[in-house]
């Protein structure tokens, strides 16, 4: 405790104020008589474990570095060369296509899944609830071999009345079903049955009052939904389907099992054949990185504008640093100041 | 008009049908019969206050009038028109889910809890049924909701989203896109109660203005003082019954009935 006898003035310097005190015991309250308080300067406490613990992850985290760049292995010359070779730049393409189809693919069939869920027709409910079951309940690597082979289960694609041997038309599935076709369907169908949950949770979280204030303005149903209830569902979908778009870039990655022409399909080939394991695979890593990097500015559009009439202001990328470098630069300050003065 | 016989307006309207009419309402949920017969007829341009008990039915009543909730019994016209039924051959015929919708132009509803819709901006909240249910252009749309803004005094707020409005001026913006509708007849289930006591003056004064203008209005509410000044009937529910009904200073100053005597002691 700092005696008395030492408690500053207004005036007196910071760091001769917590001088006294380089022990981490805190300061009693000290006002003085009369004026405003100045702004507290207490001695923070000190986290000596964080400071180990820092120092433990630096030391490690550079000889990890070090001993990978030192690696005779590593092969930079490799890494530089593959980055942007046509085969790397052909499959990168390949594998934002399919992560957009399929997210394409798996959000509107979502909606549809998690209105007919939502629906009050029983049929609808328990059909989308079996779809769910299937495609959430089955690893994702089972669903693309399946697909990848439909053509071997079910040859013969017919449209006729079941049960009797009238054929109004066929097809063979091969032909229908070609295996980047079986890719997007294996990835997008299963995508459906996770955006359906997330969609569901996101109408559900709508204030039941919305709809019904939009009923009474002679709104119908499906007016409703796509003019009021999926706008205010979007805040709660967004974000987790943001998680589900960067699971699915890099899922894309397992199309490789049924022959694919995406990222991953085409690095395998290649370091199959000259054993570059390694410097290939970080060649994928770097691309993957930088995909899922560039995926959050999207992320962050759509959550600003669906925000809007959520967060007080409309919110700018600039006020929004702004808001977050003030939070973090004003409590900190005097504490700062106090710190440096206690270590001197 | 006795007490015993629940019929709002005097029969001598001949010419004119009433605006509201309900005959023997009932309604239950599940085995919970909330509404046990409710009977009144609102004339056009009349005001009626509708007080009672919590879980008395009030709300029920008001949503089954904009067929947001379906009777079980009984009968509600609006214009003349049966509520979410068609009469044909003397048989009754659901209405579609699109005609109900049509059906609901003509009835306004204000909420207790407002319902603005938060991700529209106050000027596109009274918009958007015009623009979208309605079918009108949207420069026509606006130039309308301008002047039902400033109608509610709210000019300035246009561009405003509901989160930055109080409570007492997001009603009002709600009681403008009710009537951005052109509605015939007015719902308020209790647009004051969820407000600060000093922000309810500004709505009643709206409500008031409306029921100036001649807007047919049904109001629950537990201000004494505006269904006094403002209404031309006072009706008492309880227990999904309507136990008396009547002139606004005879039912809230001198009720016949214990039952509204006791509530009205609980409330002033
Ligand atoms: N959707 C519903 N399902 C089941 N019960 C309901 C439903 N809506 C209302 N009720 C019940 O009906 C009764 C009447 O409710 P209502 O909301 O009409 O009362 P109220 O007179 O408006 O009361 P308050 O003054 O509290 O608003 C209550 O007991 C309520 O629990
Ligand atoms: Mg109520």
């Amino acid at each position: 405790m700092t005696p008395s006898g030492t408690l500053p003035t207004e005036s007196t310097d910071l760091m001769t104020a917590t001088q006294p005190s380089s022990t981490a015991a805190p300061e009693g309250p000290r006002t003085p008589s009369g004026a405003r308080p100045g702004p507290i300067e207490a001695v923070p406490v000190r986290h000596p474990g964080r400071w180990i613990a820092a120092v433990l992850v630096l030391v490690l985290g550079i000889g990890a570095i070090a001993s990978i760049l030192q690696n005779p292995n590593l092969d930079l010359p490799t890494v530089a060369e593959y980055l942007f070779k046509p085969l790397t730049i052909d499959g990168v393409l390949i594998t934002i296509w399919l992560t957009v189809a399929s997210m394409i693919m798996g959000v509107f069939g979502g909606i549809v899944v998690a209105v007919m869920r939502l629906s009050a027709n029983p049929v609808l409910s328990v059909a989308a609830m079996l779809f769910i079951w299937v495609f959430r309940g089955t690893p994702l690597l089972l669903q693309l071999i399946f697909w990848g082979f439909i053509g071997a289960f079910i040859p013969k694609i017919v449209i006729g009345i079941p049960f009797t041997s009238v054929e109004f038309w066929s097809f063979t599935t091969s032909d229908l079903i070609p295996a980047t076709v079986a890719a997007l369907l294996a990835l997008g169908l299963n995508e459906m049955a996770y955006a359906a949950e997330i969609v569901r949770a996101g109408i559900q979280s709508v204030d039941h009052g919305q709809s019904e204030a939009a009923h009474s303005l002679g709104m119908s149903p499906a007016k409703t939904l796509r003019r009021v209830v999926l706008p205010q569902a979007m805040r709660v979908i967004i974000p987790p389907m943001g998680n589900e778009t960067i699971t699915m870039l890099k899922s894309t990655s397992l199309v490789a099992i049924v022959a694919g022409d995406d990222l991953m399909s085409n690095i395998r080939e290649a370091y199959t054949q000259n054993y570059k394991i390694i410097p290939l695979l970080i060649v994928a890593a770097i691309w993957y990185l930088a995909l899922t990097s560039i995926l959050s500015i999207p992320q962050m559009w759509l959550e600003r504008r669906y925000g809007r009439g959520f967060t007080g202001a409309r919110p700018t990328i600039g006020s929004r640093v702004a808001t977050i470098t003030q939070g973090i630069a004003l409590p900190t300050r005097p504490s700062r100041a106090s710190k440096k003065g206690a270590e001197s | 008009m006795t007490a015993t016989i629940p019929q709002v307006a005097p029969a001598a309207s001949v010419a004119d049908r009433p605006m509201v009419e309900a005959v023997e309402v009932h309604k239950r949920f599940g085995n919970l019969e909330v509404l046990k017969g409710i009977t009144m007829s609102v004339e056009r341009g009349q005001v009626v206050c509708l007080l009672g008990p919590s879980g008395s039915g009030k709300s029920t009543f008001l949503r089954c009038i904009n067929h947001l909730e379906q009777i079980d019994a009984g009968m509600i016209r609006v214009a003349g028109e049966t509520v979410g039924y068609r009469e044909k051959n003397g048989r009754l015929h659901e209405l579609r889910e699109r005609e109900v919708a049509a059906q609901r132009r003509k009835v306004g509803m204000v909420f207790q809890r407002f319902n603005l819709f938060p991700h529209m901006t106050a000027l596109e909240n009274v918009i958007e049924a015009p623009t979208q249910v309605a079918g009108r252009s949207k420069a026509d749309a606006k130039a309308q909701a301008r002047r039902l803004l400033a109608q509610v005094g709210l000019a300035d707020k246009a561009d405003t989203y509901p989160a930055q409005l109080s409570g007492g001026q997001q009603q009002r913006v709600a009681i403008a896109r009710a009537l951005a509708m052109e509605p015939e007849v007015m719902l308020f289930d209790e647009p004051t109660s969820a407000l600060d006591p000093e922000l309810v003056g500004d709505v009643l004064d709206v409500m008031r203005g409306l029921a100036e203008s001649g807007m047919t209005m049904i109001v629950v509410t537990h201000e004494i003082g505006f269904a006094r000044e403002v209404g031309d009937v006072a009706v008492f529910m309880d227990g999904g019954v309507v136990v008396e009904a009547g002139d606004p200073t005879q039912v809230l100053v001198d009720p016949r009935e214990e039952r509204t005597r006791a509530f009205l002691s609980k409330v002033l």
